[in-house]
């Protein structure tokens, strides 16, 4: 690749998005490449929403990405994937996850839960890719690979080998879980 | 191969400070600094603690650095407040071994109270400064910190903002040699080390004479970079604002600044001179730009403001246009009326019962830092005021001695009492206050991610140590009501309060329950609501449990993923709807 991508991973608290900004950034530096991550940790992890921005590249300087300047926002919750539907280029590409967490605002009553989610999605998108990483994740039998699901999608959109995807991945998750993470990657990778 | 790692600012600065050879550690939690130190403790041969707070985490490597060792202590940018009173004398006797103190500024406010600009205080303090752009710089100037240090006898400042602390990059560790031999050792010198008046006064003109040795160091040094362009418009800057400037001004020259104190002043002067148009981007206050303009030099004024809040690229491309006189850069408002996700104290939170209890008495809540701070939200609303660490008991006994009419509760936590809430709880006792502490004490240091404390029997190191109680302390300070609650007890803990706030003597309650994240201990019941049996009264949402939620009908239910059985909802349901299940 010989201009930087940049990538927003947005999510809720828990969902491991911001394991998915490290394996990105293993992917990067196992394929040679400059890279810089910006994630922001405290208060705002505990149920909130969560951001992690990755840029890779010949050479990198900024870990933050310009509002409108995102190639590709992947998104592990629906409505989080409208919350920082701005910061995505017009052509740039929209992954989401097809999951619905609502927040104690909703539970409560204090705040209302988007009607249609799924044709709002449509409209802001021009470019959008439904996932629905978790069902997947759940069939393989472990809802929490929803993520390494979706960094597969992900790693379609992008000119690296996929087998230093596959090494990324066994670097950094926990041995017990590589073959099942490495499947997931496939799954989606593959789809 | 080169050995290349990807590495957090803060993951950094670890690794510097260990080839650095770094010996001695001591910081107390806090963000954005608090991983240096989770990460410094893996590392053999150095020696890391948490120190109950930052004023003696500093005293402590002080003395390590007496000893001719190097030493260090971290801190966020509000901690060093704690700790200047040691780093502003420390400034004039000078390091022995090398000295590092790393402040961890918080531009917007991410998690703290304030934004202030530390950079002021390594001028106020005379001390050199280094302020490091990624995770490479951090790496970089950590090692040469120490050196430095040693070298002109001074305190170093590393300042780093959250930004660069929590974001990631490459960083190229070379030999990843620890140096740690750096041959010095206590001699004994009364007059380099006691600032008593006779010998301060010759320290004050050898600091003054040691800053003047330091800018010339600055002019020279590998950390104060220029870039030169092409296209007349020439910028300093500093810290992650370089970050932002060297993409939006690909063509501009770049004075960037590693080294902020003492500043380069010739460097700055030529480089002024070599530009058509000088502009200064940097984050948080106008450190630099003050001093440059001081020097008489012609700066722009550019009309985006780079005050106030975090920078970032948005803001840096806006300044582009207007300095280039282009088009400013098109941007999609963000999409608005969807559902916030506050932070909210979690299912099972121990504090919750005390705040509970304190909404219903409507008492007036001095309040101090920690998660608890959230108690100050909607349905609980039971926080009144938070300035600093531990000045909720301050702030309560000075409420009751100016005539405040109302009932007055402290609340802070176990780490914050053991911080700076005990001399505050002294105070009331000399002083005959009659104010009322409540200590929530969770066993742990939650809010910046489950560290140990004096209350946890266990050291940064994972040794065993004792496990100090607050109503021992409280006793001891001489306290004569010191009551213990159960905060997952509603009526308890209410009637408790009660009786303190009504007693006209000093007390202090421990709510004592552990931190439901930290101890991660297993849930052995959950709680149901029975829809039948539900009024729809709602009382069940005061107590503000992220697992109660309402259903399309208007009953609640309980989300038995979130729920931990803490069985608070039981309690304050009239109707005796809810009810314990099985997990």
């Amino acid at each position: 690749m010989n201009k930087v991508i940049n990538i927003s991973i947005v999510g809720v608290g828990g969902q491991g998005t911001l394991l998915s900004g490290e394996l990105l950034c293993r992917v990067a530096l196992l394929a040679g490449m400059d890279v810089k991550k910006s994630e922001v940790h405290g208060m705002a992890q505990r149920g909130g929403s969560v951001i992690s921005q990755v840029k890779l590249g010949p050479k990198v300087y900024s870990p933050l990405i310009p509002e409108g300047g995102t190639d590709i926002l992947v998104s592990f919750e629906k409505v989080e994937a409208l919350r920082w539907a701005h910061l995505l280029k017009k052509d740039g590409v929209a992954m989401v996850n097809a999951q619905e967490i609502r927040p104690i605002t909703v539970s409560t009553g204090a705040a209302q839960w988007p009607d249609e989610l799924d044709k709002r999605l449509g409209d802001t998108f021009e470019n959008l890719e439904l996932i629905p990483a978790l069902d997947m994740a759940q069939e393989m039998g472990n809802a929490k690979c929803a993520n390494v699901i979706m960094i597969g999608a992900l790693a379609k959109h992008m000119d690296i080998d996929p087998e230093i995807w596959r090494q990324a991945i066994r670097e950094l998750v926990k041995p017990k879980f590589v073959d099942l993470n490495l499947k997931a990657f496939d799954a989606s990778y593959n789809l | 191969m080169a050995n290349k790692k990807i590495l957090s600012g803060n993951e950094a600065i670890a690794a510097g400070a260990y080839v650095g050879g770094v010996s001695v550690a001591s910081a107390y939690p806090g963000t954005p600094s608090t991983e240096i130190l989770e990460n410094l403790v893996k590392y053999p041969d150095v020696y890391c603690e948490w120190a109950v707070n930052e004023k003696v985490g500093m005293e402590v490597a002080i003395g390590a650095s007496f000893a001719g060792k190097r030493s260090m202590t971290t801190m966020k940018h509000v901690g060093l407040n704690v700790a200047m009173d040691p780093l502003m004398t420390f400034a004039y006797v000078g390091a022995n071994g090398g000295f590092v103190v790393v402040s961890a500024d918080d531009p917007g406010m991410h998690s703290s109270q304030n934004e202030q600009d530390n950079r002021y205080i390594a001028k106020f303090a005379k001390i050199p400064m280094l302020e490091p752009s990624d995770s490479q710089d951090a790496y970089d100037m950590m090692i040469e910190a120490f050196k430095l240090s040693e070298k002109f006898s001074i305190p170093v400042m590393l300042r780093t903002t959250t930004r660069v602390s929590h974001s990631s990059g490459i960083v190229e560790l070379g030999d990843f040699k620890r140096d740690a031999e750096n041959g010095k050792k206590y001699e004994k010198n009364i007059p380099y080390t006691v600032p008593v008046p006779l010998y301060s006064r010759p320290m004050h003109v050898r600091i003054e004479q040691k800053l003047i040795d330091l800018e010339a160091y600055s002019e020279t040094s590998k950390f104060n970079r220029l870039e030169k362009g092409t296209d007349g418009v020439g910028i300093i800057t500093s810290g992650i604002a370089y970050a932002y400037v060297r993409e939006a001004f690909p063509n501009a020259s770049i004075l960037h600044l590693g080294m902020t104190n003492p500043l380069p002043k010739k460097m700055i002067a030529d480089f002024a001179a070599s530009v058509d148009r000088l502009y200064i981007a940097e984050e948080d206050e106008p450190f630099i730009e003050e001093q440059v303009r001081a020097m008489g030099i012609k700066v722009c004024d550019p009309e985006t403001s780079l005050r106030i809040g975090e920078l970032n690229p948005d803001r840096i491309n806006l300044m582009a246009a207007e300095v280039y006189g282009t088009e400013k850069p098109a941007k999609a408002e963000p999409i608005t009326g969807l559902p916030g996700r506050p932070p909210v104290l979690c299912p099972g939170c121990s504090h919750r019962g005390v705040f509970y209890a304190l909404s219903r008495l409507k008492c007036m809540v001095t309040g101090d830092i920690g998660c608890y701070s959230l108690g100050a939200f909607p349905p609980l609303s039971a926080m009144d005021t938070i300035i600093c660490m531990g000045a909720s008991v301050g702030n309560a006994h000075g409420l009751a001695k100016a005539g405040y009419e109302g009932k007055v509760a402290a609340v802070l936590g176990d780490s914050t009492f053991f911080h700076s809430g005990i001399t505050g709880l002294l105070n009331i006792v000399y002083n005959k206050g009659c104010s009322t502490v409540i200590v929530l004490d969770n066993r742990i240091t939650a809010m910046t991610g489950h560290q140990d404390n004096p209350g946890t029997g266990k050291t940064l190191m994972g040794e065993e140590t004792i496990a100090t109680r607050v109503e021992a302390i409280a006793a001891g300070l001489g306290v004569h009501r010191v009551r213990t609650v159960d905060p997952y007890n509603l009526d308890e803990t209410y009637n408790i309060i009660k009786e303190e706030l009504e007693s006209d003597e000093p007390s202090v309650v421990v709510s004592c329950r552990p931190c439901v994240l930290g101890a991660r201990l297993k849930v052995v019941r959950k709680f149901a609501v029975e829809s039948d049996k539900c009024k729809k009264c709602k009382m069940c949402l005061k107590i503000g449990c992220p697992a109660i939620e309402v259903a399309d009908d208007g009953t609640t239910r309980i989300n038995p993923v979130l729920c931990v059985g803490c069985g608070m909802c039981e309690q304050v349901c009239k109707f005796g709807a809810i009810k314990e299940t099985g997990i």
